[in-house]
Formats: structure tokens, C-alpha cells, sequence
């Protein structure tokens, strides 16, 4: 069974908010779960090239046109904001 | 027969013969949500009033006289997948009052078709799931009996169509999620091949597996859908040029693979015989089935656990409480990101953010993340030599969807493992990008079971081809 610091470190990493019994829960299940990918240690070893390497895919660095309003519309979903400026809480 | 049983090439003949209006079929469809979704929950959003009007913009249409197969007619969209000024949740608490500023690239497609979206259907809570009961919204009953689930993720599309509530819907496929719950409910969900289909506008769950498909009453409905959404779109960079083209491929003479490994351990009894009868009569009609061995399926759930997670820990990193959605006051920066995250999510979003940290974190990336990307490797090798037309490969996958029938509400709710193996067919193939269907194939008492027909890369016209004569064998 996984540590119950173990979870909290996974947790703050993922920057996760977890009640103790979540904290709880997670350990069986995340126990169960990475029990069950032991099995990919059987699996025969290949060399591989990495998928995202052999598929990439790109474009030009260029400004799109938009829909107009499209900015407004999507600042307007923001929870915390004045004027066009979108509000944040201290850093430090 | 009731309006809203017609299938879509029906309704188009009949609003070409002027048998009924788009707002009549608008109108039937809207009173049949009424009537039945309170007891079935498919539907998290109805747009009553810009159906309508959609539908009357459809009937100008109609009466210029060019129009094409889907204007006018009644479809239900996958609340994963944005429709502009309206609710888009991902059945998710996060994104309970998030408006979705532009369409999908396939909401365009269907719009420019003069499509009439009815609303948005429920899913597993960001589409992680395979039976609805992760939305944050109540679980979607199966209506072939109330007391079972609807599968998932896209369940809610599934049992609208099932329902009669829309006459096509959308969904989303990561591992399963079109055709489960397409098998469970007794209708045709198509997963195209990856990159076949623009997923622009869809909310992120794993982008290397994502795909949007449709769900439908007959395999015909299914193409035409199909057609109607496939191509390159410069907004989704893995979208590839394709032009799909409906021709028949007649089921006589082809080879049809039937993996051994899919019939091991685990299969419900009377599932593995509906599927070995639609074989036998695949077989009666012409075609050659031949036993194939796919040797690393036995990996393909691990390899999926790791996988999967690891993308959705990357991509549900933006839901922070800034820029959209959920926001939790907090002291500083990172307290607002920490509870927004904490209070918006449910179980399973967490429960699998925390599997992908896991895997991706430092000291563990070359055990989990990189082995699964090894073993997805093996399992794109055993797919392309069952194919291989160089070595007398075949020309289709015939197999099982899910291995039973749907399951009580609740039974699985409580084991996140019991859950997972809901996909343990449907999921290897989407590790290596390829298309396939869910057609019905039978009954066990009154719960349906789908048949999958998988093909190789961009052969989706051979499979509804194939499908389509299936179809017809087993009416």
C-alpha cells in the first residue's frame, strides 16, 4: 500500500486539494492500480522511437483572425476580472 | 409509426415529400424528451427555443429545395463538445456554468447541414468512465431497463437514440466511450480512425486516443453522419486530408479476423454465443473467418491506465479557477488553484489525475509512462501484421464490444478496477489509432449486445459497408 505522504506529495504535485478521506480512499485505490501495471513488466522490451517524434505536426506562427467579440466572450467566462484584464491573487 | 422512430434517411424522403415540416418532427421530438427523459436523465441541457429555430431556418430550406441529408432533422450533442452560447459542463461540477464561446469544428459541419441541435447529452464526468454514474448530474438510465446503466462514457447519447429522444447524437470515443455504451443500449456508435475526425471544440480527456463519432439508429444513419463530420481541419493539427467515399464492399469473399485473446477469460456466456452466431452467419454469407492472435492484448488495460491518465493529468491542469469555471477563494495563488481543483472535480477526475502524476512523476516515468509507451508499440504491431495486405492479412476484426451485458446502477460504482475492464475490448484498438463500430447483434432477455467490427487505418467505408450487411443478417 502506498504512504499516505506518498499521496500528499502526488497530491501537492498535481496541486490537488484532498480531504483526509480522500487521502484514504486514493491509497487503496491508487495501491490496486498500480498493482494491476506491474503486469506491463512482462511485456517483451522493444527499442522504440517515441510516437510523438514520428508524428509531428506544424504550422506557421502567424495571427488568425478571429470572430469579433470572441475576445470579450471569452475573457467575460473569466471568475475574477476588471475591465479586459483578468484578476489573479498575489504570487508572492 | 411515431415520428421521432424514423431514422434519418426517412425523415429526409419525408420532408422532401413534404410528408411533415422540421418544426413538426422539432415539436414530436421536444414533447418526447418531455415525456421520457425524467425517468431516463440523457439529457443534461434541452434547447427548446433555438431547436425551433433552427428548425425553421431548416424549412426554408427545404421549400428553396437544396438541401442535404441532415438539414432539418433533430440530433443531440455530447456535453464534452462546445456548441456556441450554450452550456457546456463535461458533467462536470468545474464547468456547471461554463458557456462554450465558439462551435466545434463539427458543430460547424453540422450547422452549415442546417442541423437541428435539440441539446446537450450527459456523460462520465469529463468522459472518464463506462457507465455515466461519474457526471456530476445523476446517472443516465439504460432504457431497456431503468434499473441498469446506460454505459458510458457517451451514455447519455446512446440512450437518447435508444429512447427515441434525438434521431442521431454525437459522442466522444477515448476508450470505449462510443461504442460501450453503443452495445449496451441497442444502437450504432462509430469510432472513426484517429485523425479522421476534427476534435477541435471537444474537451480535452486524452489526445492521442480522443475521437468524436456518431451515434445512430442503423449503420446507414451512422455514414451519413459520418460524412457529414470526417476531414483535415486546420484547428486540429492531427486531423488528416481525407475524403471518405461510400461504396459497397461486399462481405462475400472477405477475410474476417476473430482474435482468440478477445474470447479468453472473463466474456458472459451468453454474450460470447451472440457474437460467435453473428460470426457463423458472417461465415453462412460468404466470407472467410479465419483465428487471429493479437499477443499483447493482455497488456493493453495496463498500458490504457498509464496512458490515459498521464494525458489527462497534463490537460486538466488548466481548469485552475483563473481563466473559466469553478473558482475557490484561496490566501494566495496557488491556494485558489489547490481548492478550485479540490472542490470542482469528482472522484474519478481526481482519482485519475493522481494515477498520470504518479506515472509522469520523477523517479517513475521510465517504469510506467515509457514502458506503456512500449507496450502500445507492440500492441500497434500485432494490429498492423493482422492487417499486413503484403502477408494475406485480413480484412476486418470481428469481435465482442463489451464482455456483458449492462450492469446494475451501483454495482461497480465503488471498484475504479471492476470498472475498467467495461473497456477491456474496445480499448486496444484505440491504442493504435484504428476505426470501428458497435453494431447490435442480439438480446440477452431485454438488454442488447453490440457486435465490434474493427478495420484498419481510414477504412471506415469497409466497415460500414460490412456493417450494414451484418445489420440486415441479423434483423
Amino acid at each position: 500500500m502506498i504512504s499516505k505522504e506518498e499521496v500528499q506529495h502526488i497530491a501537492k504535485l498535481a496541486r490537488l486539494e484532498l480531504t483526509e478521506k480522500e487521502i484514504q480512499k486514493m491509497q487503496k485505490d491508487l495501491s490496486a492500480i498500480l498493482d494491476y501495471f506491474d503486469l506491463l513488466k512482462k511485456a517483451p522490451k522493444i527499442k522504440i522511437q517515441p510516437m510523438e517524434a514520428k508524428a509531428s505536426a506544424w504550422r506557421k506562427d502567424e495571427v488568425l483572425l478571429r470572430d469579433e467579440g470572441r475576445a470579450d466572450e471569452i475573457i467575460a467566462q473569466a471568475p475574477n476580472k476588471k475591465d479586459d484584464y483578468i484578476k489573479v491573487k498575489t504570487i508572492l | 409509426m411515431e415520428l421521432t422512430e424514423l431514422t434519418i434517411k426517412q425523415v429526409h424522403e419525408g420532408l422532401k415529400n413534404k410528408k411533415f415540416t422540421s418544426v413538426d418532427l422539432t415539436k414530436a421530438y421536444l414533447e418526447k424528451i418531455k415525456k421520457t427523459d425524467k425517468d431516463i436523465n440523457a439529457y443534461l441541457s434541452v434547447f427548446e427555443e433555438s431547436a425551433l429555430a433552427d428548425a425553421e431556418e431548416a424549412d426554408k430550406k427545404i421549400t428553396s429545395g437544396n438541401f442535404g441529408m441532415l438539414c432539418g432533422i433533430p440530433c443531440a450533442i455530447k456535453d464534452s463538445i462546445m456548441v456556441e452560447g450554450q452550456k457546456c459542463t463535461a458533467a462536470s461540477k468545474i464547468l456547471e456554468n461554463y458557456v462554450a464561446p465558439y462551435d466545434a469544428t463539427v458543430i460547424k459541419k453540422l450547422k452549415a447541414e442546417g442541423a437541428v441541435i435539440l441539446g446537450k447529452t450527459n456523460t462520465d464526468e469529463f468522459t472518464m468512465g463506462s457507465s455515466t454514474e461519474n457526471s456530476a448530474f445523476g446517472v443516465t438510465k439504460n432504457p431497456h431497463d431503468k434499473t441498469k446503466v446506460s454505459g458510458g462514457s457517451s451514455g447519455g447519447s446512446a440512450a437518447a437514440v435508444a429512447a427515441n429522444m434525438a434521431c442521431y447524437t454525437l459522442g466522444s470515443d477515448t476508450g470505449g466511450s462510443i461504442r460501450q455504451p453503443a452495445s449496451l443500449c441497442g444502437v450504432v456508435g462509430l469510432c472513426p480512425t484517429y485523425g479522421a475526425v476534427s476534435r477541435y471544440g471537444l474537451i480535452a480527456h486524452a489526445s492521442s486516443l480522443d475521437q468524436i463519432g456518431p451515434l445512430a439508429k442503423t449503420v446507414e444513419d451512422a455514414k451519413i453522419v459520418f460524412e457529414a463530420i470526417h476531414g483535415k481541419d486546420k484547428m486540429d493539427a492531427t486531423s488528416k486530408d481525407y475524403n471518405f467515399e461510400g461504396s459497397d464492399v461486399e462481405l462475400k469473399g472477405l477475410k474476417i479476423g476473430v482474435p482468440k485473446e478477445y474470447f479468453a477469460k472473463g466474456i458472459d456466456k451468453e454474450v460470447e454465443k451472440i457474437i460467435r452466431d453473428a460470426i457463423k452467419k458472417a461465415e453462412d454469407a460468404g466470407a472467410e473467418i479465419v483465428e487471429v492472435s493479437l499477443p499483447s492484448t493482455e497488456f493493453a488495460l495496463a498500458c490504457y491506465y498509464v496512458i490515459d491518465p498521464s494525458e489527462i493529468s497534463a490537460n486538466l491542469a488548466r481548469f485552475d479557477g483563473i481563466k473559466y469555471g469553478l473558482s475557490v477563494e484561496g490566501k494566495d495563488l496557488l491556494d485558489v488553484y489547490v481548492k478550485s481543483k479540490g472542490h470542482g472535480f469528482g472522484e474519478e477526475v481526481k482519482r485519475r489525475i493522481m494515477i498520470g502524476t504518479y506515472c509522469l512523476s520523477s523517479g517513475y516515468y521510465d517504469a510506467y509512462y515509457k514502458k506503456a509507451q512500449e507496450v502500445r508499440e507492440l500492441i500497434r504491431q500485432d494490429f498492423a501484421k493482422a492487417f499486413d495486405p503484403s502477408a494475406d492479412g485480413i480484412d476486418l476484426l470481428f469481435c465482442p464490444v463489451s464482455p456483458f451485458p449492462a450492469f446494475k446502477i451501483g454495482e461497480k460504482a465503488d471498484n475504479p478496477m471492476a470498472m475498467y475492464l467495461a473497456d477491456i475490448y474496445t480499448i486496444p484498438m484505440k491504442l493504435a489509432g484504428l476505426p470501428g463500430i458497435s453494431v447490435p447483434a442480439g438480446k440477452i432477455g431485454n438488454l442488447p449486445v453490440g457486435l465490434q467490427i474493427i478495420g484498419n487505418h481510414f477504412q471506415e467505408n469497409k466497415i460500414l459497408s460490412v456493417a450494414s450487411q451484418v445489420e440486415n443478417m441479423l434483423q
